[in-house]
């Protein structure tokens, strides 16, 4: 079914909050430079399963993860892999924009400083690849020591993503990035996507299955902590092959 | 799982099909009575036929209308986007049938006051094999029953198998009697014309197997 490069892969992953199941037995391939859309009702597990793909998971208390998860075939829940270099290869991008209390160029160089560069010029030049990336350079550039705050949430939005592209990730993840924007800044995000996922591998959870269907090349439907059904996402829109998923995606549920 | 949100969605889906129902209906009628103007001689008949084709092709307009409100509002996926792309398709189908049974009117109406070319029984025949498939092809639409669509495939040979025979009988009308020519082909089109319907209650079938299991099929 997936024929692209398999950049990451989950095998048999668990993921428990105390005694809470929430993920269960998941089994899934991540292709490479592309969009993989998870979907599934409110409570399905996926956020969590999202968290656990960059170990974020960790840092709630009570979390237990079992099971694989390999980049690049390496199991990034080994005992000798840093979680810290493994949330710089694999960023992640949240629901409300979230950027830092500092200028817009702070907000982009500081994961950047965090990795040790500290030349002045390197740096600018990095925030303004950056910035150009997700489009927000010519909306910024004359304001870059402005509050990230005084930006409208689609900036915002734009500017998390710069952020997490700054630190040169390999894969993106992404929990409903739009679910607090307007039409217009979702569809700048949207078009956004589809020139990043030309460098980077892309993981999206959202509620808004025409958002899947319109940006994913592939759609994972998530339902009570287990992986449903996988597809191309013209097959899962148009022909899904289980009771449940159709039921989901035609909102007859729930 | 509790089911039957999306009310409205339904209840719109509901009416689509039981909106291309009833335009299948006018066709199969349409072509019914077209024959039977032709077969009894009837020009009245036959003129009542070419004015009710215009129910047909205003239903078609307002499907496709309907068709395109509801994407646009309800973004349908999976099975209710099939059921959609299925109506859409259905009523080409459904209109061309309308006009395959004006042209058989018009037929009527052109050959009226000359003596038969010859008695019809294929003719008949093939009216009533073509209508029943078109009939059926409906039922399954509106059953959602792919094996009753994927019998008119071998429904449709026969109706063939006929026109061929018809044709070749009236070539042998055609050798013995020059003023009959203009006639005996005006037959051979009937034949085509019935045979063509047949063919788009073929197409029925295989879009109603599509909306039921998603795979494009031919059965013909």
């Amino acid at each position: 079914m997936v024929k692209s490069k398999i950049k990451l892969q989950t095998k048999k992953l668990n993921v428990w909050y105390g005694n809470m199941h929430v993920v269960k037995d998941f089994t899934l391939k991540i292709p490479e430079k592309k969009i993989t859309a998870v979907i599934g009702p409110s409570g399905c597990g996926k956020s969590t399963f999202l968290r656990s793909l960059n170990r974020m998971v960790e840092l709630v208390p009570g979390a237990r993860v079992s099971g694989e998860i390999l980049l690049d075939g390496e199991n990034i829940y080994d005992k000798d892999v840093d979680e810290t270099e493994i949330r710089l290869r694999i960023g992640m991008v949240f629901q409300k924009p979230n950027p830092f209390p500092k200028s817009i160029y702070e907000n982009v160089a500081y994961g950047l400083k965090v990795r040790g560069i500290t030349e002045e010029k390197k740096l600018r030049l990095l925030v303004e690849e950056s910035l150009k990336k997700v489009g927000l350079w010519e909306e910024v550039r004359d304001r870059l020591n402005r509050s990230a705050l005084e930006l409208s949430g689609g900036q915002q939005q734009r500017l998390c993503i710069a952020r997490a592209l700054a630190v040169k990730p390999e894969v993106i993840l992404m929990d409903e990035p739009c679910s607090s924007l307007d039409p217009i800044a979702t569809a700048k995000i949207e078009d956004l996507l589809f020139e990043l996922k030309k460098d980077y591998t892309i993981v999206i959870v959202t509620h808004n299955l025409q958002q899947a269907a319109r940006v994913s090349d592939y759609t994972a439907f998530m339902y009570a902590g287990k992986l449903i059904e996988h597809g191309r996402t013209e097959e899962i829109f148009e022909r899904p092959k289980n009771k449940i998923t159709q039921d989901y995606i035609t909102g007859r549920f729930g | 799982m509790k089911l039957g949100t999306r009310k409205k969605l339904s209840e719109q889906l509901e009416d689509l099909k039981s909106k291309t129902m009833e335009m299948g209906a006018l066709a199969s009628t349409a072509v019914e009575k077209a024959v039977e103007s032709l077969v009894k001689r009837n020009v009245r008949l036959a003129k009542k036929v070419i004015k009710e084709d215009d129910k047909i092709d205003d239903l078609e307009f307002e499907i496709e209308n309907n068709c395109m409100h509801v994407i646009a509002l309800q973004q349908p996926v999976a099975k209710d986007l099939r059921t959609i792309g299925t109506c859409l398709k259905i009523i080409t189908d459904l209109e061309r049938v309308g006009d395959r049974a004006v042209d058989i009117a018009n037929i009527t109406i052109e050959m009226a006051g000359r003596a038969p070319v010859k008695p019809l029984v294929d003719i008949p025949r093939m009216a009533e094999l073509a209508v029943g498939m078109l009939r059926d092809s409906m039922r399954a639409f509106k059953e959602g029953n792919s094996s009753l669509a994927f019998e008119l495939g071998k429904r449709d040979d026969e109706v063939d198998r006929l026109a061929h025979q018809v044709t070749r009988e009236l070539f042998s009308y055609l050798v013995e009697d020059p003023k009959k020519i203009s006639d005996a082909v005006r037959l051979m089109l009937v034949a085509s014309f019935l045979e063509r319907i047949a063919d788009h209650a073929t197409n029925i079938g295989e879009r109603v197997i599509y909306m039921e299991k998603g795979e494009r099929v031919r059965i013909n």
